[in-house]
């Protein structure tokens, strides 16, 4: 495919029909708009289905809609819509309705700045929901990436019939770069597993059942002669309530194990000269490229500074920040907000070993703040 | 239907790998409700695979899980913004949407003036017993005013909502209202509801006798099914009384029944201008 030059939001939508999403629901909120308008005009074109909903609620709940009737479907809002979202995605998580929310982080709380970059909606991805349920999340940090991680959301959300979150933000979500997409036969996309046993015996919510990914039991689209049904109340195998603690606890078991089982293939992340480091940057989204750039100035200034980036930031990839930072002295954090995967990162390797790099102004953090702090560690060293 | 047929009909189509009694009391008119759309499902002879029932929560919520439809019973308030989703991707499907009066039109309203207005092919029902049942018999946007109900102990000073008029008023393709007791009636225009192409609406007035009947002593079951009998009137007999007459009455009948073009259908001219125009 020819270069482009294309905003991560549009890149975002591009990858959305690449991974065969046929329905978008939504409402306007900058600076997510974009990915609602070209969706817009991409998705009639190759057969799917837009719709403007008149608010977050409706759109997240006409997308959990749209997936139980077969569609790979997509949202996408900013911070204030994401809040009002919370309810529905915790009933996807509830129900395994696989589906996808992009959130294009922007600064809150509150309406806060809609035009400037954030990253403070990272623990609200994970628990923005009322009760105990596994997340993914995912962060891009070029437009390029946003198309490779859309498609990975699709693919990540039908293999684990579970919500994912695209977490962008404003920076990435407006950004312009020259990208050369991929061809659509190129990418490997995940379709949904089609059950082997009839209605009779269909289970859409089986524990431990047989099938390529573990613990995951397929999915039916309504209308295909399996007539079940679903619910967020707690459920049992055939999905109808239950208050029962021994159907329940399998249940909670089941969908935190498919999740916890298959980290190889959730986890996604970088690394980059970790071996012979003595510091190590973890960074993520837009604020990784400015962590980049202040690795490759200290490195070239004769520091060991490895650098690790989070394309997945939830489940949080523990094992590998453990390994990374094992013989480590230090290790640096920037995040745009207060602190928030810092948090994680503190939990895993020691709070003695880290140093948080902070902004929530809406301003970017600079690759000179960052270069500050390691200079300031390596003096320490 | 003689009485044995009618509950072969009702057998036919309930789930019987769920443990029955169900959760609603005894003498409750939801259960009316779902035996009609039951029996309105069966005179369309519908396949039951290209049906799904679609509920918020609440008492009416619980209805979808006892029949053997596609069911699924979601967050309150949004059961008909998750069916517009599924509608659109399964415009063959009749989908019919359940609630009751606070799950419509409290946390609801905005889903549901919007769906009419839209028209969405959705045949939603709205058992309207002007109560929060479930959690106790708070007040509904339909609780009569100056009545007592849980949270207003000292009398209620709201207005009420009147559904089938803001239904008409939002651009719903069917509207009609009848009540529990007005079985026939009820399940008629639940049949022509659910066969209607765009956004139709039913209200079904019923009663809750376990909260808001005892809270204001309106008696037993029968008491309430008598005073839906007595205290209603058809839309033609309501045209020949006066205001003052007509103040307390419930009007049963059809509000609208217009050919407006539904909603999936016209996306489907979307996706062909759309492609038309994508062509080299």
């Amino acid at each position: 495919m020819t270069a482009r030059l294309m905003q991560g939001d549009e890149a975002c939508a591009e990858g959305a029909v690449a991974a065969g999403c046929r329905f978008f629901a939504g409402y306007p909120i900058t600076p997510a708009t974009e990915i609602a308008e070209t969706l817009s005009r991409l998705l009639p074109r190759v057969g799917g289905k837009f719709i403007q909903m008149e608010d977050e609620i409706a759109s997240i709940a006409a997308v959990i809609g749209a997936s139980v009737g077969g569609a790979k479907a997509l949202t996408a809002t900013s911070g204030p819509g994401f809040s009002l979202m919370q309810e529905n995605i915790g009933y996807a998580a509830m129900a395994e309705i696989p589906c996808v929310i992009v959130n294009v982080q922007r600064l809150g709380p509150s309406t806060g700045r809609p035009t400037s970059p954030a990253q403070g909606d990272v623990m609200q991805a994970r628990w923005g929901t009322h009760g105990d349920y596994p997340v993914i999340a995912l962060a891009p940090w070029t437009v390029r990436e946003t198309f490779d991680l859309t498609v990975q959301a699709f693919n990540l959300s039908e293999r684990y019939r579970t919500p994912v979150i695209l977490l962008m933000d404003e920076l990435i979500g407006h950004m312009r770069e020259q990208v050369r997409l991929p061809d659509a036969d190129t990418l490997e996309l995940a379709r949904r597993t089609e059950t082997r046993v009839p209605p009779r015996w269909y289970k859409p919510f089986e524990n431990f059942p047989d099938g390529p990914n573990v613990n995951v039991p397929p999915l039916v689209p309504f209308g295909e002669g399996y007539r079940y049904h679903i619910t967020g109340l707690h459920h049992d195998e055939r999905g109808y309530p239950t208050d029962r603690p021994d159907e329940i606890r399998p249940w909670l078991d089941r969908v935190f194990g498919k999740i916890e089982r298959s980290l190889s293939d959730i986890l996604l992340y970088e690394e980059d000269g970790i071996e012979d480091a003595n510091i190590l940057v973890i960074a993520y989204g837009s604020t990784a490229r400015a962590a980049r750039h202040a690795v490759k100035q200290a490195r070239t200034r004769g520091s060991r500074v490895g650098f690790l980036r989070l394309k997945t930031i939830w489940p949080f990839a523990e094992e590998v920040v453990e390994r990374a930072a094992a013989r480590l002295h230090r290790v640096v954090v920037p995040e745009l907000n207060r602190g928030q995967l810092v948090l994680e990162v503190e939990r895993v390797v020691g709070r003695q070993k880290v140093r948080r790099v902070n902004r929530a102004d809406g301003e970017m953090i600079r690759p000179s703040e960052i270069l500050a702090v390691i200079e300031d560690l390596e003096g320490a060293v | 239907m003689s009485e044995r047929s009618q509950s072969l009909v009702h057998r036919r189509y309930l789930r019987h790998s769920k443990k029955f009694p169900n959760v609603w009391c005894a003498g409750c008119g939801i259960g009316i409700v779902l035996g009609a759309i039951i029996r309105a499902v069966d005179t369309l002879a519908l396949d039951k695979n290209d049906v799904a029932m679609i509920s918020g929560i609440g008492c009416t919520g619980r209805m979808p899980v006892y029949v053997d439809f596609n069911t699924m019973h979601t967050t309150h308030g949004r059961a008909l913004a998750f069916a517009t989703g599924l509608k659109m991707v399964k415009p063959g499907m009749k989908v019919i949407v359940v609630m009751g009066d606070g799950d419509a039109l409290a946390i609801g309203g905005n889903h549901f003036i919007h769906a009419a207005r839209r028209n969405v092919g959705l045949a939603a029902v709205v058992v309207n017993n002007a109560t929060y049942g479930m959690t106790g018999g708070q007040h509904s946007p339909t609780t009569p005013w100056g009545i007592q109900t849980a949270t207003t102990p000292y009398g209620h000073i709201e207005q009420q909502f009147p559904i089938s008029e803001l239904a008409v008023t939002a651009g719903a393709s069917f509207v009609a209202r009848s009540t529990v007791y007005h079985v026939r009636e009820l399940e008629k225009y639940l049949a022509r509801a659910i066969d209607k192409e765009g956004f139709s609406l039913v209200e079904a007035i019923a009663y809750c006798h376990t909260t808001m009947g005892r809270i204001n002593r309106w008696g037993t079951t029968s008491d309430m099914m008598r005073h839906l009998k007595e205290h209603s009137v058809t839309s033609r007999q309501a045209k020949e009384m006066s205001p003052e007459e007509r103040r307390d009455m419930i009007v049963r009948g059809v509000f609208a029944d217009r050919d407006i073009p539904e909603y999936t259908q016209l996306y489907d001219q979307i996706i062909e201008r759309a492609q038309q125009e994508a062509l080299p």
